[in-house]
């Protein structure tokens, strides 16, 4: 109860935060894409300011084995950059240049009514299933 | 040369937005223990376990409410979606196998993975920056739409 709790309240904050920096907005998110254009820089900014907070929580983070709600932590090991992480990476640039949406975005978006959002969660739900029939083959395999 | 966008910079409210999603990694790390990346809370309802369901859907409700909970508060600022069907069902397909493939998106890597100092994070950033960037680049600047 309290983990589920704290997942909402976690994702609400987050939710605030993409409104308030304009990040729910994709025509403010391909600005800053725009580099070559008029550029806004405002995502950057927005990524500077989480990671100034999100710095000092991992630091904190670190030297704990239970969260403080006393849950085990469960932080990435893995170090290993190959190309399932590159390719990921570049078709997911390539999609968020086109419609200016991320994950967290197009979430937020939809849940302020737009339709257009609705249609890109839904085919992004759909590329992730795409995936998962693709892992369980190659698991198979 | 940069040609920044002035009248369109909002770097208060950029910064504001930006420490609010680091307070929500940073809530959802200490109490929960967990990186707060959205593409892998979201794409983890694909292969459910129990026991492994309801906190993803919490944290999704929170990023769908949000906005709900926000205009009862304020009106909600602009959302401009430009893009037409076709580019946004592509777009969205794109962003789903790509997160999945790569393990993290914007909040997991960008923010998280930055965040703890990864170089695998650091080089999933660079990859859909990078890719981000020559994307719109073609699109508004070759192909001119």
């Amino acid at each position: 109860m309290k983990y589920t709790l704290a997942s909402l309240l976690a994702g609400l904050i987050f939710g605030f935060g993409l409104i308030i920096s304009g990040m729910a907005n994709p025509e403010k998110v391909l600005g800053f894409l725009d580099i070559t254009g008029l550029w806004d820089p405002s995502l950057a900014f927005v990524m500077a300011g989480a990671i100034i907070v999100g710095i000092g929580a991992f630091a904190i983070a670190r030297r704990r084995t239970l969260s403080f709600l006393g849950f085990s932590m469960k932080i990435p090991t893995s170090s290993h950059i190959d190309k399932r992480l590159i390719f990921g990476g570049l078709s997911f640039g390539v999609g968020w240049g086109i419609a200016g949406f991320c994950p967290g975005p197009g979430l937020v978006a939809l849940g302020a009514g737009e339709i257009k959002a609705a249609v890109f969660v839904v085919s992004m739900v759909a590329g992730m299933a795409v995936f998962e029939l693709i892992e369980r083959q190659r698991v198979k395999a | 040369m940069i040609d920044v966008a002035w009248s369109d910079f909002t770097p208060w409210t950029a910064l504001t937005g930006g420490l609010l999603i680091g307070l929500a990694a940073a809530l959802f790390l200490l109490l929960n223990g967990r990186i707060a990346g959205i593409s892998g809370i979201l794409g983890g309802l694909l292969s459910p376990t129990r026991g492994d369901i309801v906190w993803r859907l919490a944290f999704i409700g929170g990023l769908i409410g949000a906005p709900l909970a926000w205009i009862m508060m304020a009106d909600l600022p602009p959302i401009e979606i430009n893009a037409g069907y076709p580019s946004l069902i592509i777009a969205g397909l794109l962003v789903g196998v790509g997160t999945r493939y790569g393990s993290g998106c914007t909040s997991g890597h960008g923010v998280c993975g930055l965040s703890r100092l990864s170089l695998r994070s650091l080089a999933a950033t660079l990859s859909f920056m990078a890719a981000g960037f020559i994307t719109v680049y073609i699109i508004r600047h070759l192909l001119g739409v």
